[in-house]
């Protein structure tokens, strides 16, 4: 899928992530993440990051993560509506998330 | 047999009750895409139920899914995503006529074979919050196997009656209580009250339980973690009929052993739906 535009998705309240998803000029995934939780779950919400966009097929993006604790649930529809808001699909495939 | 006594409303689009909610142990947990969701969520909250269900978060707690209401853009993609996801149930808001229960049913049979989920595997519950509704609830109740509950929703019942929340006996309910609990009886299926809006109110929750137990309703649509625990200690058996349960239960195991098509208790035959109900009460004791 490929990012277009600026997408964001989430809010900064407790148990939930805010994810801004831009474009990037080269073909390689950027990933900035804030945590509350960043030394005991950093190494693992980026994984879940990271296996979000690959399952989105997302290769080119600069992912900024605001983490106030979510589980991994959130993480993934965060990402999953930024991913979406922030390209130029209009019909989600949930069977492609699944 | 499964208990209906509590099902909690959770916005679709609030990650941090999406993700504690559970705690609370209420019967059935509907996640809502509708009312509680502005215009500009749909499409997250969509993700977010989607991966709720996904995870599994809920257990044993029965799920629902509250998609939008036909007449809207958005109930197709809703729809797509909670039985994608697994979802037990889904609800259908502002119910009015059996075509809308068919069209939905269709359209649910049509994902569970693209998905290979079992033909049938998704249940629905109709909400009823009209005149229109309450006076086709019979039709509708009884319009497809897959219909497990149907719910009585008291706010946009009232606009449309043209009357609003009273205290005390609330007879502005009353005859919509009766006829949408009478069709939930006469199609077999379970009937829910409508939820109480005042979450401070403990007094005002707990009168309005008491008219819907005792009128005979599984239970409430609740929409306040707090109102779990009220509801689950009213719906609680007294200890009489609990002991009168086992014995009940008791005698029905005891001619099953021995073959006997009669079940007799302290002299007197017991009749099947007897046995029923004891069950029933023997289940709630243990929930409460």
């Amino acid at each position: 899928m490929k990012i277009n535009k600026r997408g964001i998705a989430g809010t900064l309240e407790s148990s939930d992530v805010m994810v801004v998803i831009n474009p990037h000029d080269s073909q390689e995934i950027k990933l900035i993440v804030q945590s509350k939780v960043e030394k005991q779950f950093g190494s693992s919400i980026r994984k879940t990051v990271k296996d979000t966009l690959t399952k989105c097929g997302v290769l080119s993006a600069v992912v900024d993560v605001r983490d106030q604790g979510a589980l991994d649930c959130v993480i993934r529809a965060r990402v999953e509506a930024a991913v979406y808001r922030a390209s130029d699909e209009k019909t989600v495939k949930f069977g492609d998330l699944s | 047999m499964r208990l209906r006594r509590s099902m909690m409303f959770i916005p679709g689009a609030n990650a941090g009750m999406l993700s504690n909610s559970y705690i609370y142990k209420p019967d059935s947990v509907m996640f809502d895409l509708e009312d509680s969701v502005s215009l500009t969520e749909k499409d997250s909250a969509r993700f977010l139920v989607f991966n709720t269900l996904k995870e599994n978060l809920y257990g044993d707690i029965e799920t629902v899914v509250r998609i939008n209401g036909v007449e809207t853009p958005f109930w197709e993609d809703d729809l797509d995503m909670a039985v994608r996801a697994g979802v037990q149930i889904v609800r259908l808001p502002k119910t009015e006529t059996v075509e809308e229960v068919k069209e939905l049913e269709q359209r649910i049979a049509k994902i569970e074979k693209d998905c290979g989920r079992t033909i049938g595997d998704t249940k629905i519950m109709a909400a009823i919050e009209s005149a229109c509704g309450v006076v086709n609830s019979v039709a509708i109740a009884k319009s497809t196997p897959r219909m497990v509950a149907i719910a009585l929703a008291g706010f946009d019942y009232l606009v449309d009656m043209q009357t609003s929340r009273s205290s005390g006996s609330e007879p502005e309910l009353f005859y919509a209580r009766a006829a949408v609990l009478h069709a939930a009886r006469a199609a077999k299926i379970d009937a829910f009250d409508v939820a109480y809006g005042n979450v401070n109110d403990e007094e005002g929750f707990l009168r309005e339980v008491e008219i819907a137990k005792n009128l005979g309703y599984n239970g409430k649509s609740l929409i306040h973690p707090r109102q779990i625990e009220l509801l689950h200690k009213a719906y609680a058996p007294a200890q009489k009929d609990v002991d009168h349960a086992r014995k009940v239960v008791a005698a029905a195991e005891d001619a099953e052993k021995k073959g006997l098509g009669v079940i007799s208790l302290d002299g007197k035959m017991i009749d099947p739906p007897v046995v029923h109900e004891a069950q029933r009460v023997l289940l709630l004791a243990e929930h409460s």
